[in-house]
């Protein structure tokens, strides 16, 4: 063998050297860091997510930016394109569009964000109750979400709009009691396993209260579904008003809602298209960034789901 | 085999005289790319096998065995996966020449694989006998009703009770054990000369595992069938292999005769595994030695020998020097190698603890 | 399988019969006599219609009554067509809506199959982007938005198809193509990450080791795998096609069930609003009940269960 230069001293005897076989190990970190350093690595959700800040932003601040007011109708300017004066062009009222876009805006977010907290509340309560009891009342209370959704919710919403009229309550409230069943199932789901789990066994035989072991254990592992369940709701929220506007369900005039000026928009399209374009890619806009803020949460919450 | 003799016939001129080596692998290197780097799987592995003969392939996960077996029949996804070089010489053809198209006369005819989870690796949706068919009308060019009738055949012939109607079910129909003989008929279905086993057993019931192995060793006899089985598991090779690899960070360590590595191992992580395995016929008071620390990341690997990290005999030059494939004595007078530096004249000498323990347990 | 599809029935059957007393109440629930808001149906009409649903006698009556009348396919008349029953009208108008329907989830479900066994062959290529790229647009970007720019670019400014009306193939491109491809888009993603799964089972090694070739590996083992979950999200695309037909016929003024349901609601037509949901919903629980006895068939798991 070629090792004629090799020296006595190289042979001398230096034994177990176990740290530098494992000096590769990674720092650990809590669920909420890691899930932070994934969602900071995704580029596209994290603009989604500037996307959405700004929206609300201008949600708040942009009718102060204007002098004009959203209901203000100006007779010598109707249905004026986008100019210097108003940036987004007036409506066939002669109202300035970029004061009632965002102003739309308040309203569609107000209701998406209000609905959807509320849908996702009864979610939790009523999957934690089917989860915590089980047995019979669990499969009852299976059931009846699979009947309520084997006809499309927007059927059901459009139904209890028929009765109650439309108006930004009752379409908060019609958007809220439809929209709990896939949050329900979630932390069913959730509950089921904890229930399954040994120091929930453990702390039974031990005469603890099982209810407090599950809730202080409940909540932070249903968090990131939580969490990616609400960020999904709220576009479905925002789209469900502008369809419900389209039925002639929506909220009623003079208030504005991206939905509603989407539909008048519609009206005008042949002639003048930037009445809809506006409130229309406002909708877009903030549907897909929440979509990608979405899709990167629930890789950043629950790597297991990546697809 | 036929028509690639005259396609590949300067190639068949080549064969070594000893025509009895049926599988010669040279120098393979193997690597994924992954985010982190390129993964060196493999690195550098060459061994033969003879005719009807078994080798198995030990070691623990990761070590590249199954890249390794993979690999010869251009299994391994690429990309990720690279053969960055190397030779398969299958009876005197080097495989990894070959294109894809004609490496699918190769698979399922002359080489066959099964692999480990019989759960998985059966399509659920396509009756089992179809599947065993497939291969049957591919390679044998049968109509359909001679395919059945041939997999009803290799049914019976793994043991499955009732092939007829066994032939028409699916695999959630069968049991592991079942479905592990099921890819056994799969895979010898054409009469292959090579059956690669990728740790045929593990998913399996303990009281299983014996049944495949003991069926695979029938069948090897009956068909002449050469073996390679890879496997993490020391217990389940003892029985059935005449020689045996054993693999550490992508490289083989030691070779030798199942006598030479389970009487005189030479290598100190062969050492580590031999005593850290649980044994029913020693003892029972007998401490087990587990291998402390892990395997290097083969991310980027030690320059030197990748055990020195966790060996107890480690020295300076194990850290500098990758160790060449030493000839060291073997029980049986065959060729038994080992890669290591003890091993060197100018190395200490070493007591082995295998032996040790042997002749312990002997008095 | 038998008892499998008769376990199904059951459960369709009582489903419809839950959504038809939920709908029933709740149009009750409105304040007031629902004959008596709409002011345009004569008093002898309004006298038969009293008598037909026994509105003097207590709810719970006119419950059963209302659901022996639909037992015998009657919806009821119409308190804004006058001289229509709903059932002349749901049959007018979903021969159209039918059409339209079944031309969408054909178009959707197709393309959108082909497109995600396309991107997932092409794995981080350019046609893999474009599909991820749709897919996002396609739950983002609703659908009457969709519809209106494809009636401004390629009806009004284009002139490549006509604005509106329904009966030529025409006209049916625009409408089917706004209906449609929001399903292209979901369905290819889902097509997408189902072959990407498949792809990866051993089972798809398993037959490269048999050696066979690439293309029977993609059409015996892959894709018909990969197809299944497929299936079962075809019933979500069904139920989105019809919630969306009701805007997209409205746009495109196509005389189907959408449209007569979108007028009834702005006219209070409170028999054709019953009469059209629990007619959704047949059709709907009819859909599901045929796709999971099809999925039964397709998928030999599960008809053990």
């Amino acid at each position: 063998m070629a090792d004629m230069k090799l020296k006595k001293e190289d042979f001398e005897v230096v034994g177990k050297d176990l740290k530098s076989s494992e000096e590769i190990i990674r720092k650990s970190l809590t669920y909420w860091q890691d899930a932070w350093m994934r969602l900071k690595a995704n580029r596209v959700a994290l603009f989604a997510l500037i996307i959405i800040i700004i929206m609300l932003g201008m949600a708040v601040f942009a009718p102060m930016m204007t002098e004009y007011s959203y209901d203000q109708q100006m007779y010598d300017r109707i249905s004026q394109t986008p100019n210097s004066e108003n940036w987004f062009g007036t409506d066939e009222l002669g109202r300035d569009l970029f004061a009632r876009v965002w102003q739309g805006a308040r309203t569609s977010l107000f209701v998406a964000f209000v609905a959807t907290i509320i849908n996702v509340s009864i979610g939790v309560i009523y999957g934690g109750i089917s989860g915590y009891f089980g047995g019979k009342t669990d499969i009852v209370m299976m059931r009846i979400i699979e009947i309520i959704y084997s006809i499309p919710r927007l059927l059901w919403v459009i139904l209890l709009l028929v009765v109650m009229k439309p108006g930004i309550k009752p379409i908060i409230i019609a958007i809220a009691i439809t929209g709990w069943g896939g949050m329900a199932r979630v932390v069913r789901g959730q509950v089921l396993q904890l229930k399954q789990m040994e120091f929930v066994l453990a702390a039974k035989t031990l005469g603890a209260d099982t209810t407090r072991i599950l809730l202080k254990h409940l909540i932070p592992n249903t968090m990131g579904p939580i969490i990616i369940n609400l960020t999904f709701q709220v576009p479905t929220a925002v789209f469900t008003e502008a369809f419900l506007s389209y039925l002639g369900l929506g909220i009623p005039a003079p208030a504005a809602s991206w939905g509603s000026l989407a539909q008048s928009g519609t009206k005008m399209i042949l002639l003048y298209p930037h009445m809809l374009l506006f409130p229309a890619a406002m909708i877009s806009i903030f549907m897909l960034a929440f979509n990608l803020l979405g899709d990167g949460l629930r890789d950043a919450l629950d790597p297991r789901l990546r697809a | 085999m036929s028509e690639n003799k005259n396609e590949k016939i300067d190639e068949v001129k080549n064969i070594t005289e000893s025509s009895d080596v049926l599988l010669d692998v040279k120098n393979l290197q193997v690597s994924f790319d992954t985010y982190g780097g390129e993964v060196k799987a493999v690195r550098g592995v060459s061994f033969t096998l003879d005719r009807g003969e078994t080798l198995a392939v030990v070691g623990e996960s990761g070590c590249g065995k199954s890249v390794t077996a993979q690999s010869i029949m251009q299994l391994i996804p690429m990309p990720p996966g690279k053969i960055k070089s190397g030779e398969v010489w299958l009876d005197g053809r080097d495989l990894l020449k070959y294109s894809d198209k004609e490496m699918e006369k190769v698979r399922g005819k002359e080489i066959s694989m099964i692999f480990q989870d019989p759960m998985t690796s059966l399509n659920p949706t396509m009756k089992v006998g179809k599947q065993i068919m497939e291969a049957l009308i591919k390679h044998q060019n049968m109509s359909k009703s001679q395919a059945k009738e041939k997999a009803v055949e290799m049914l019976k012939l793994v043991g499955l009770p009732n092939p007829e109607r066994r032939v028409e079910q699916y695999a959630h129909e069968y049991s592991g054990g079942m479905r592990q003989r099921a890819m056994i008929a799969i895979a010898l279905s054409c009469n292959p000369k090579l059956l690669i086993a990728d740790e045929p057993t593990t998913a399996l019931d303990v009281t299983i595992q014996a049944q495949i192995m003991e069926l695979m060793a029938d069948l090897q006899k009956k068909l002449d069938t050469a073996i390679i089985l890879i496997t993490h598991d020391l217990g389940v090779v003892a029985d059935v292999a005449k020689k045996i690899a054993v693999m550490y960070a992508g490289v083989i360590i030691e070779y030798g005769t199942y006598r030479d590595i389970f009487y005189n191992p030479k290598h100190p992580y062969t050492w580590g595994l031999l005593l850290s395995v649980p044994r029913l016929d020693v003892n029972k008071d007998l401490r087990l030695i587990p291998i402390e620390g892990t395997p290097p990341d083969l991310i980027s690997p030690p320059k030197g020998c990748p055990f020195a990290s966790r060996c107890e005999h480690a020295m300076k030059i194990c850290k500098e020097k990758m160790p060449e494939e030493i000839k060291v004595d073997s029980v049986e007078s065959e060729d038994h190698f080992a890669r290591c530096w003890l091993y060197n004249d100018l190395a200490p000498s070493v007591n082995n603890p295998v032996t040790e323990r042997r002749a312990r347990l002997n008095e | 399988m038998l008892k499998y599809t008769t376990k199904r029935l059951g459960i369709a059957i009582f489903t419809l019969l839950i959504i038809i007393t939920i709908t029933f109440f709740l149009m009750n629930a409105i304040p007031g006599d629902p004959f008596q808001q709409s002011r345009r149906i004569p008093p002898e009409i309004l006298e038969n219609m009293k008598a037909k649903y026994g509105l003097d006698k207590p709810l719970i009556v006119q419950y059963f009554k209302y659901l022996g009348n639909i037992l015998q396919g009657d919806l009821g008349d119409s308190m804004y067509y006058r001289g229509r029953s709903v059932n002349t009208i749901l049959a007018d108008s979903f021969a159209v809506s039918g059409k339209l329907g079944l031309m969408s989830i054909t178009v959707g479900a197709g393309l959108g199959i082909f497109f995600g066994i396309v991107a997932a062959l092409n794995r981080n290529k350019f046609f893999d982007y474009f599909v991820i790229v749709l897919a996002v647009i396609g739950v983002s970007v609703p659908n009457f938005v969709i519809a209106t720019t494809l009636q401004y670019l390629f009806a009004s400014k284009l002139g490549w198809f006509p604005v509106s009306r329904w009966g030529t193939w025409q006209q049916a491109v625009l409408p089917v193509t706004a209906l449609g491809f929001a399903y292209i888009a979901y369905i290819a993603r889902m097509m997408r990450t189902s072959m990407l799964d498949v792809i990866n089972q051993d089972y798809i090694k398993t037959a490269k080791a048999k050696g066979l070739s690439g293309t029977q590996i993609l059409w015996k083992h892959t894709i018909r795998n990969a197809i299944l979950p497929i299936v079962t999200i075809l019933g979500v695309a069904v139920a989105g096609i019809v919630v969306g037909s009701l805007v997209i016929e409205n746009i495109f003024g196509i005389p189907g069930m959408g449209k007569y349901f979108v007028q009834s609601i702005k006219q209070n037509d409170y028999t054709m609003i019953m009469g059209t949901t629990i007619f959704y919903a047949v059709l709907l629980i009819a859909m599901m009940f045929i796709i999971d006895v099809l999925y039964g068939i397709v998928d030999p798991r599960i008809r053990l269960d």
